[in-house]
């Protein structure tokens, strides 16, 4: 790491609630991400007639392990278990249910409360929350990061040409940005939604399309200050070209403030993709989001843990990401750069 | 002082900031009528000493551990609100050193004005409109009837500077605290405002504190003069003392401080370096859509011819287009007319045809802050240059280049490393001159590279540049408004006003025998004052 960066790394941890913000997103983001060995319907890994079998990474029918149907095996179904008892052992996920997990042994009424089985209880289809929640809240951060990362690169893209450029370039850019930022996107999402059928890229897609404004104004800013500054006029009496001016001298001048936008930007898409959800426009059913949750929850009020707990989960993720958002913006800060430098010098 | 007790009577003062002490112990005394000068650098203290006169620091963030500060023997330190507010304005005023920021763009010069009569003396508003002309009408402002419902943007810089003392005057204070008026404002207007000042402190009879780094200033001004440095008065006495028989090393230095010397000579027959033939920089300002564009002229034609190692010093105010005239030179903005680098026509060309030339011609501007990207090291910064035009350098040679441009300006290139905002101001020109120095161009423009650093710095930088030109045998184009300054460096001199080229010549020339009154007005304004 070069001393800068090492001082931007200094001031990101003096900001102790955001370094500690980003260990626990860490970890959370971490543990999600194997989701498939925390919250599944099959053994991490099982042993039969002496053969050591890895259903999370391979699809066995249950014909192959000594069944007679020839579809995927079913490892909750008395069937399997008994045979795997008899000749073998098998180790189980913490949760022994994956998102889409029916438990068929509950008796109705659904939903059902937290218990000893499902700690977060269970939402309508018998589902167990705890396991919707860890698959939910890796598709929201996934998804919200990739939706950040497009519109933002799109976003400073457009912003950056406007604000360096000026003029007409920036007037048409300007008028044009309006115009789109004015579609009202629920709309185009409901009649894009009648005609495909969502599923993550296209949803991602589609977002994107009408996300990229939010830091253009905050780059476009930037840039129409600095393109006067002299440090841009001295590049350009050495000749250096518009595009290394854009890149070296102005845009990590805009950067701090697209930055600091940047968490907010997560955040909204993470938002967006759960109210989409919410409505029931956004992903297939199959896919476990922290949206439908909450859509559960409302239609089962009689059921509070469920809206409880999908909103415990997206405040605490939401305002994990501000935390780590703000100490990005202080390691960042030149101004805390000198100081660090003063106190270790 | 023949009174007992003086009007004004600071002891033993202190102010804190935190943990950082920025005044120690510092005394003075300003009686009515007299003019007391605090001199000194940026961060020594003086503006801060003078706000606490009328506690306007920032408190409680700022702090007076010690020290009493007397007006007319009440103590003001501590003094409850109300009563400061009556005597800020009312017996005691101040005017800044921003004209441009220190008047509210909003309200017409009569409200501005008007306003403090009708909250300090309870005029009606008529009263206090018919009191306001007469205070334009004492500061000698042009047209005062008409002057009266301006808003401050439709006056110029002299002119908002004498509505901001009308201001002052309006309730006849008994002192008035100038902190730095005239540093904003062009040498005539300077002359004419000190003028104005004291002119009319005598008329008034009140005490002035006149708080200035300008020495110049204060020889011309201040019956008694204070000299600070680090937060303390090291050497306080009659003007004439001070300036003849200075008792305090830091004194001296300071008096020492001021630009010196002249230019080397060169031989005559160097390679030309830099010619022109009618050129000129013309602005298109455009009338809306459909009306017809008009054409402004930031500088008239001129033709120039330099050789190797001469300077060609640019004099001139705001605003008469020195700076356009530098900017077009190096094709930064687009230029009428023909130029030749090294005999080698740049007119013509595009700006990517112009590329490949851009090695031998570099800038150093005004304002060291403002030209070094905070965000790149001092390397990335001076071998920007570099990696365009020596694309195929390797990186040790480059290296090399760099640490020898640091050598050059005389800092050590172990701080390559470091970011600009660890630098003083004076350190960041010399890296703005390194960077300039990396390509080792023939021609350099060189735009107010010290006014805006502290008089003792903008010696050293004067020598360095005059060094740096007999090393390596550069040819300056040396903008400035500071004339001191561009005797110390120029061989020939051009006067510049309005975009009109006033006078041209050799320096000395044009120094000893200026041939216009325009040339005459500025030398006596720089020089005699």
């Amino acid at each position: 790491m070069s001393p800068l960066n090492q001082r931007r790394w200094q001031n990101f941890k003096a900001n102790r609630r955001g370094y500690y913000s980003l260990w626990i997103f860490g970890v959370l983001f971490g543990l999600t991400l194997c989701a498939e060995m925390i919250a599944n319907d099959k053994p991490i890994v099982f042993s039969l007639h002496g053969e050591l079998y890895f259903p999370v990474f391979v699809t066995y029918s249950e014909a192959e392990l000594g069944g007679v149907l020839e579809t995927e095996a079913d490892y909750r179904e008395t069937f399997m278990r008994d045979l795997i008892e008899r000749d073998g052992w098998a180790i189980w996920p913490p949760i022994p249910y994956a998102a889409d997990t029916i438990d068929w042994q509950l008796e109705p009424p659904y939903p059902q409360p937290p218990s000893g089985e499902h700690l977060l209880g269970t939402n309508g289809q018998s589902n167990d929350v705890l396991a919707v929640l860890i698959y939910g809240f890796r598709l929201s951060v996934l998804f919200g990061i990739s939706l950040t990362i497009i519109s933002s690169v799109i976003g400073v893209a457009v912003g950056a040409i406007q604000g360096y450029f000026g003029g007409w370039v920036d007037l048409i850019g300007q008028r044009f940005v309006e115009i789109w930022a004015g579609l009202p996107i629920l709309l185009i999402l409901i009649i894009l939604a009648s005609m495909v059928e969502p599923n993550v890229f296209w949803l991602l897609a589609i977002l994107s399309l009408f996300s990229w404004m939010a830091l253009v104004g905050v780059v476009r800013a930037e840039f129409l200050r600095a393109r006067n500054f002299e440090f841009v006029r001295a590049a350009r009496a050495l000749g250096v070209s518009d595009f290394t001016i854009m890149r070296r001298h102005v845009l990590p001048n805009a950067m701090v403030a697209a930055l600091t936008y940047l968490p907010f930007v997560l955040n909204g898409a993470i938002t967006t993709l759960t109210a989409i959800d919410f409505l029931g426009f956004g992903l297939p059913l199959e896919d476990p989001t922290l949206g439908r949750l909450l859509q559960q929850a409302k239609q089962n009020l009689h059921a509070p843990w469920l809206g409880l707990i999908a909103f415990m989960a997206l405040a605490v993720m939401l305002t994990l990401l501000i935390f780590i958002g703000e100490a990005v913006r202080d390691a960042l800060d030149p101004r805390r750069n000198l100081e660090a430098a003063r106190v270790a010098g | 002082m023949s009174q007992d007790r003086p009007f004004l009577d600071v002891q033993d003062l202190h102010v804190s900031f935190g943990g950082n002490t920025a005044v120690r112990g510092v005394s003075f005394q300003v009686d009515e009528g007299e003019t007391l000068a605090l001199v000194g650098e940026s961060g020594s203290g003086k503006s801060v000493s003078a706000l606490s006169v009328l506690q306007l620091l920032p408190y409680p963030m700022a702090h007076h551990p010690a020290g009493s500060v007397l007006v007319e023997g009440e103590e003001m330190l501590g003094a409850d609100e109300a009563r400061l507010r009556t005597l800020r304005g009312a017996s005691i005023s101040m005017i800044f050193q921003e004209p441009m920021t220190s008047l509210n763009p909003l309200h017409t010069v009569a409200k501005q004005i008007s306003e403090t009569l009708i909250v300090h003396k309870g005029l009606t508003r008529r009263a206090a409109r018919e009191r306001a002309l007469e205070l334009l009408r004492l500061v000698r402002l042009p047209d005062p009837e008409l002057k009266l419902l301006s808003y401050p943007h439709q006056l110029s810089g002299g002119q908002r500077q004498r509505v901001m003392i009308a201001m002052a005057l309006a309730n006849e204070p008994k002192l008035l605290i100038a902190d730095e008026p005239t540093t904003a404002l062009d040498v005539t207007i300077q002359a004419n405002i000190l003028e104005l000042l004291s002119s009319l402190q005598k008329e008034l009879g009140m005490g002035l504190l006149l708080i200035t780094h300008d020495l110049g200033i204060v020889r011309s001004m201040a019956d008694r003069v204070c000299v600070m440095t680090d937060g303390e008065i090291v050497e306080q006495g009659p003007c004439a003392q001070i300036f003849d028989n200075p008792q305090h090393d830091y004194t001296r230095k300071l008096l020492s401080a001021e630009p010196k010397g002249r230019p080397a000579q060169v031989e005559s027959d160097g390679a030309e370096v830099l010619a022109t033939k009618d050129f000129g920089v013309q602005y298109k300002i455009d009338k809306g859509w459909f009306g017809k564009s008009q054409v402004f002229e930031a500088v008239r034609p001129i033709d120039i011819s330099l050789r190797a190692g001469q300077t060609l010093g640019v004099v001139g105010e705001s605003g008469s287009g020195k700076t356009s005239m530098g900017l077009g030179l190096l094709r930064l903005i687009e230029s009428q007319g023909e130029q030749y680098l090294r005999s080698q026509p740049l007119h013509g060309l595009r700006q990517k045809q112009i590329k490949p030339h851009r090695r031998n011609m570099q800038m150093v501007f005004q304002d060291p802050f403002g030209s070094l990207s905070p965000r790149m090291s001092i390397q990335q910064i001076i071998e920007e240059g570099l990696l365009v035009h020596e694309s195929q350098m390797a990186k040790d040679e480059r290296d090399e280049r760099v640490d020898h441009a640091l050598l050059d300006v005389g800092l050590d290139p172990q701080m390559k490393e470091r970011y600009p905002h660890e630098f003083s101001g004076g350190q960041r020109q010399r890296i703005a001159i390194a960077r300039a120095l990396a390509l080792r161009p023939e021609f350099l423009v060189l735009d107010e590279p010290t006014s805006a650093l502290d008089m003792s710095v903008q010696a050293q930088i004067v020598d360095l540049l005059r060094d740096l030109q007999c090393r390596y045998s550069l040819t300056y184009l040396f903008i400035s408004h500071d004339l001191k300054v561009v005797r110390a460096l120029s061989h020939f001199l051009v006067v510049m006003k309005d975009g009109r080229i006033v006078e041209q010549g050799e320096a000395d020339e044009v120094f000893e025998n200026p041939q216009s009154e325009y040339t005459r007005e500025l030398l006596s304004a720089a020089f005699v004052r």
